[in-house]
């Protein structure tokens, strides 16, 4: 048989596939010019990055001028003056907050962000969080207001900056948690009563905008207080800040009870339990599971919306940099003080999506499509 | 085996059944159900008595008028931009109705340009094109996790401070110029044709729509494909020149023209109503392109495969399989995010664009009613808010599945 000719005796080693169809080459075809079309967008988007990219870096860093250096060095440098930030950075990141106690904030800081990244890790949601929380922010009060151990007390209407956007936020979110789930039950309820005052007071919130609440907070608050009573702005645009985060995450959270089987509900009463037990211990855990992805986003929006307490006065770390760059020497630089800021929020926002779409990837692992 | 029935074991069950024990009252969950909601609505009773003679006491003793009265009193404040007449010896009423045509104005404006931008940038993050893909991610990624104020701001401070004055406006496009003190564009000016046009146009629109009608019954009847873009198109464009020419063919470009300190002639938008649309704009268009994209990503790659496969080319995938599908995941997050820039819109407040909360806080400041004048805000915006919702879920009932 092996004589016939026409039977190969070696396999002949395979072809190497198109030289253009591989490596950097064959990237640049399948993902930069696929087509005429494709090319035509690829080569106009990158004449506009040519156009636009050089002389931002050159603004941005090359002609730039850093560090500790005088106006007048800004005003004959082409670039960005990033002197403004060296010069301003202490009243941008801590508003009016004594300058000798800045040590405190910092701390204080600290102690809460290492708090967010210990709560990020899955294996730390246990009940103990809860009193970690807790000692946190006694702690970071504690640091802030100061008044014992020969601290010098410092009222809250001197803290500022990004200590007072962090702390808006959080206690934002930690007060209006445990009030969202009450109103997401009460919304789900089957008392008419309890349903209708919950279905009002979301509906309400919701549709109209954070700076009415925060007017509202600021102007008609006080007429509510019997006289003597005086809430001072910080927790007056804090309650607004609750009143409007917990409408919207109770909608967050019935979004949750929403997707649980009625199987459950029916399971957890054929136990015996009642009904603040079934919640409790079958219900909420499953379905807050389910929502905490779509939590994290909404305490985004909640960073984010935190600013708006620049409006009625309140220097967080927006309206303590335009108190900054409105100082008449360094009033030319607005723009690297708002870049400045930017980095900061956008480093805050930018971490906090990631993270929620890590634990998308994690909870919803099977349930994907291609 | 059979079972022995109740004298199994020889135990005898006794003959007579007690009755029912009675639920007490406290265990009986329609009453404890009317006791929580009476309880609920006392509680709220009280709280609102309270709160309603803290403040009226409070007001007495601040001196402060109640009652919507001042609506009919002289506003006295200037509003920077209207759309309607408007003179500080104007009512509030009329002032805040100024307020609330400004909000609409930049909101409607906002939202067709944010929807335009969203969708090129949605569809642009999904694109085969790594540069285009990535050059959409980062801006999507840049403006939602920068708090809108501080674009607008940013934006406002911009226009202001890093534009030239109006003498040395830097010219965009012949006719159009942008300088510190907003945009300049030229109007088209019809004179007296303007109402036929008008008329016309919309006529062009109905009659367009018919023919649509028409269109898709003959071809469900007879499976004949009308060019109903081209016919439609020039139905919307046609009745209006047809129109124009008829009335004697007007026609007026009005184009600004440069002074030494102003522009005389075309039209212009101030540098707030410009930071604040481009901002709205902007943010929001971040949010749309999001909105888009994963909506494009619901519909299963199958339902591409299958049109495929029946031979539509691609521009028909889209537009018969893949959009419809999408639409439907697309329309409710999109209209609430309509409703976000409304509300956001009151940002401008910030930057001294004269909306609905900038006019509502200054009569506020002038006449120290605040439950008034807040109320009045949040009651024109909960009205947009509640109207917009009932228009979704019109949309979603009329757009669901209909499953067996």
């Amino acid at each position: 048989m092996s004589d016939r000719a026409y039977v190969a005796e070696r396999i002949l080693p395979d072809e190497e596939p198109p030289a253009a169809s591989i490596g950097f080459v064959g990237w640049l075809r399948a993902n930069l010019f696929d087509g005429f079309w494709n090319s035509m967008l690829t080569v106009a988007a990158a004449l506009i990055l040519i156009r636009f990219v050089p002389p931002l870096v050159d603004w941005l860093f090359l002609d730039a001028v850093w560090g500790d250096a005088p106006p007048d060095a800004c005003r004959e440098a082409a670039g960005a003056c990033w002197a403004v930030i060296w010069e301003k950075h202490r009243l941008i990141l801590f508003g009016r907050y004594p300058y000798q106690e800045h040590w405190r904030p910092v701390l204080g800081m600290a102690i809460l962000i290492t708090l967010v990244g210990f709560s990020c890790n899955r294996a730390n949601w246990r009940a103990w969080l809860v009193g970690a929380w807790a000692l946190g922010l006694a702690a970071f009060f504690a640091l802030m207001w100061g008044g014992f151990f020969g601290l010098t007390f410092v009222p809250n209407v001197l803290w500022g900056g990004l200590p007072l956007t962090l702390l808006l936020a959080i206690i934002g979110i930690v007060v209006a948690f445990p009030v969202s789930m009450l109103l997401a039950l009460g919304r789900r309820s089957h008392m008419p009563v309890i349903r209708a005052i919950c279905v009002c007071y979301i509906e309400l919130i919701r549709g109209v905008p954070l700076i009415s609440l925060l007017f509202m907070a600021s102007f008609m608050l006080p007429l509510f207080m019997p006289t003597g009573v005086n809430i001072d702005a910080m927790l007056r645009a804090q309650i607004a800040i609750i009143m409007f985060s917990s409408a919207y995450l109770a909608e967050v959270i019935r979004g949750g009870l929403q997707a649980i089987p009625r199987g459950q509900f029916e399971a957890a009463e054929a136990i015996g339990l009642g009904y603040w037990k079934m919640q409790r211990l079958v219900i909420l855990p499953q379905a807050i599971r389910l929502v905490i992805p779509p939590i994290v986003n909404t305490f985004i929006g909640l960073f984010k919306d935190t600013s708006l307490v620049a409006i009625v006065s309140l220097t967080d770390l927006l309206l303590a940099t335009r108190q900054a760059v409105s100082d008449p020497l360094w009033r030319a630089y607005f723009v690297e003080g708002y870049i400045f800021i930017a980095i900061i929020y956008f480093c805050f926002c930018y971490f906090m999506s990631k993270y929620s779409q890590y634990l998308e990837r994690q909870f919803y692992t099977g349930q994907t499509r291609n | 085996m059979r079972s022995d029935g109740p004298s199994r074991g020889g135990f005898v069950q006794p003959a007579a059944v007690q009755p029912p024990r009675r639920v007490p009252l406290w265990r009986n969950p329609t009453a404890r159900a009317v006791a929580f909601q009476a309880v609920a609505i006392a509680v709220l009773l009280v709280l609102a008595v309270y709160l309603v003679s803290t403040t009226i006491a409070n007001l007495e003793q601040r001196g402060i008028r109640s009652g919507f009265d001042f609506l009919e009193n002289e506003a006295g404040f200037r509003i920077g931009e209207t759309l309607i007449p408007y003179s500080p010896s104007d009512s509030y009423a009329r002032a805040f109705l100024v307020g609330l045509l400004n909000t609409i104005h930049v909101s409607a404006l906002g939202i067709v340009l944010a929807t335009i931008i969203g969708i090129l940038v949605g569809i642009a993050r999904l694109s085969r094109n790594w540069l285009i893909a990535r050059l959409a991610s980062a801006f999507v990624e840049t403006v939602r996790n920068i708090p809108l104020l501080l674009q607008l701001f940013f934006w406002y401070a911009a226009i202001t401070g890093l534009l030239p004055a109006v003498r040395d406006a830097v010219a965009v496009l012949p006719g159009i110029y942008l300088s510190k003190s907003g945009l300049m564009f030229p109007v088209v000016k019809l004179g007296n044709a303007f109402p036929f046009v008008a008329i016309a146009l919309l006529l062009g629109i109905v009659a367009a729509f018919a023919f649509r009608t028409w269109a898709k019954r003959r071809q469900d009847r007879t499976g004949e494909r009308t060019p109903v873009l081209l016919v439609g198109t020039g139905l919307i464009v046609g009745f209006p020149i047809v129109a124009w020419l008829v009335s004697g063919a007007p026609l007026e470009l009005d184009v600004p023209e440069k002074g030494r300190f102003t522009y005389s002639g075309g039209s212009s938008v101030t540098p707030e109503f410009l930071a604040l649309l481009l901002g709205l704009t902007i943010y929001t268009s971040g949010f749309i392109a999001e909105i888009v994209r994963s909506g494009i990503l619901a519909v299963p790659w199958g339902q591409t495969e299958a049109a495929r496969a029946l031979g539509l080319r691609q521009g028909r995938i889209l537009r018969l399989v893949v959009l419809p599908q999408a639409l439907r995941v697309i329309v409710p997050p999109l209209t609430s995010q309509y409703l976000n820039l409304t509300k956001n819109s009151s940002l401008a407040v910030a930057i001294g664009y004269p909306d609905l909360v900038s006019v509502a806080n200054t009569s506020l400041n002038q006449t120290g009613q605040a439950i008034e004048c807040i109320s009045i805000m949040m009651a024109i915006y909960l009205t947009l808010s509640l109207s917009t919702s009932a228009f979704m879920n019109w949309y979603n009932r009329r757009v669901a599945l209909v499953e067996r």
